[in-house]
């Protein structure tokens, strides 16, 4: 069958599993992309407005850092909430926390390093005028966030696509549990390990239309930055 | 494009998700619930997806089921990260048992081995007379063969076979896969190769290949599943009156029933002890 006509038919058919697999797939990446929000940019703009020694290599470490593959996020927060790891008595390990916990750490980075870049690019002389206008430091952060907001905004559905269509955090903390822990992306990886491809693919380009929209948004925003 | 547009289009993201937020089980014993970390061979046969609503109806559990590899299943119940588990490598399990990781083990069913290969069977394994047999003529013939190489179960027993067959399988045509059982059939069927596989899975995708069992029915592809309880001793925190609740149901007249009531396309997959 079409893989296209497939995905259609799998959003019309109104198979409950279908839409609750969207559902914690939208879920996981609500909560991971809102808990990195007030670090990353509080992150973002120390990096970016604040002089330390150290400054660019910190710069260089975050930006790597988005690059950092899921499965290394997964394993290193797996040896965490393990129960025979350090913060095992919290039962997150193959549970909604875990996933959560694990795709905050990969959305942070990414955060921070579109809010620093973002507001370096920033005019120079905003932030000197708003010394001469003896703007004080409550007055300039506040005029900082609100010139940092698109940028922000861009970061967040940056950070919210990425999380959206990563399978090895996952996979790896959540343990694609179904009807609690199975997202749409290791429902996809357990649909083709299954060789059952028509499915996968179909679900597949329902994830795609989910990505191009926030993408969409992402690149309305840019451009209204233009 | 506007801000409004912007700040709409975020709205409606948030919108989105917090509606995907509602659904909370209900609740009905204390701790409701149990994981189980389990083979391939069970969850994705359909196995558990039939066995498991029976036991939740009627107890108010609710199984998480974790799928691995036999070995990562019992590394799991280990480190206490499952309450359960549901495995098929017997030598194993009694490890698991004896290092004091897991009690009260119990032999819940079983269904066997058997040797996939390509239809035309280029090394001849359909006239061996034992599963050391047919490995021993794979390996002397140097057809491809697509060993799981993940520790799971299937592994182990592939690995006992040729340790009895007197070969240390190495070369151009062994390939150590590191994936699921029918990710390897599906390879094994590309390639074209041999491969050791459990029933279950082989009538879940034989649809999908054009593999044939090429040698079946000897004593020593016997594949039996047992079930083991996390030591509570070692994790209060594991929820043992659930794993209890699970393994006196799937071993009580009732379960055993409902395991061979499960057919998949009108064949029986698992079956019980009498």
């Amino acid at each position: 069958m079409n893989p296209f006509l497939g995905a259609l038919e799998l959003i019309l058919s109104g198979d409950r599993e279908i839409f609750l697999i969207a559902g914690t797939t939208l879920r996981f990446s609500f909560w991971s992309t809102a808990f990195s929000t007030l670090p990353g940019l509080a992150l973002g703009i120390l990096l970016a407005n604040h002089r330390f020694p150290g400054r660019r290599a910190a710069a260089a470490v975050v930006s790597s850092l988005t690059a950092l593959p899921t499965v290394v996020i997964g394993l290193a927060v797996y040896s965490l909430i393990s129960r025979s790891g350090p913060l095992g008595r919290l039962g997150w390990l193959f549970a909604p926390p875990g996933v959560v916990l694990g795709q905050t750490l990969l959305a942070l980075p990414i955060v921070v390093s579109l809010v620093y870049t973002g507001l370096s690019k920033l005019d120079a002389r905003f932030t000197e005028t708003l010394v001469t206008l003896g703007a004080g430091r409550l007055r300039r952060l506040a005029s900082t966030l609100f010139e940092a907001k698109y940028v922000l905004a861009s970061a967040l559905l940056n950070a919210f696509g990425r999380v959206t269509g990563e399978v090895g955090v996952s996979m790896m903390l959540g343990g694609n549990i179904r009807w609690y822990t199975r997202t749409m992306t290791t429902t996809i990886a357990l649909d083709t390990s299954k060789g059952e491809f028509e499915r996968a693919l179909s679900l597949g380009i329902l994830l795609l239309t989910i990505s191009l929209a926030i993408n969409a948004l992402v690149h309305a925003a840019v451009k209204h930055e233009e | 494009m506007n801000r409004k547009a912007l700040v709409l289009a975020l709205a409606a993201l948030c919108a989105a998700s917090a509606f995907a937020m509602g659904g909370k089980e209900a609740a009905a014993p204390a701790n409701p619930r149990i994981k189980l970390a389990t083979t391939t061979s069970t969850e994705n046969s359909g196995l558990l997806g039939y066995l498991l609503p029976l036991f939740e109806a009627k107890t108010g559990y609710k199984v998480d089921v974790v799928a691995v590899g036999t070995g990562a299943a019992l590394k799991l119940g280990e480190n206490g990260d499952a309450d359960v588990v549901l495995v098929h490598a017997r030598a194993q399990e009694d490890a698991f048992v004896a290092a004091g990781h897991g009690v009260d083990r119990r032999d819940v069913m079983y269904n066997d081995f058997i040797i996939l290969g390509p239809a035309s069977d280029p090394a001849g394994i359909g006239a061996a007379k034992s599963a050391v047999d047919a490995f021993t003529r794979i390996a002397g013939a140097g057809a491809t063969f697509v060993s799981r190489g993940d520790k799971s179960g299937t592994h182990v027993k592939e690995l006992d076979i040729w340790k009895a067959a007197g070969i240390s399988p190495a070369g151009a045509w062994y390939k150590e896969a590191g994936q699921g059982m029918e990710q390897v059939i599906l390879m094994a069927d590309g390639m074209p190769g041999y491969t050791l596989a459990d029933r279950g899975t082989w009538l879940a995708v034989k649809d999908k290949t054009t593999l044939k069992i090429c040698f079946e029915g000897d004593k020593g592809l016997f594949n039996p599943y047992g079930i083991i309880a996390v030591n509570p001793a070692k994790w209060p925190a594991a929820n043992t009156e659930g794993a209890k609740a699970l393994i006196e149901w799937i071993t009580s007249k009732e379960g055993l029933k409902a395991i061979e009531s499960f057919k998949l396309n009108g064949e029986q997959l698992f079956f019980t002890y009498k």
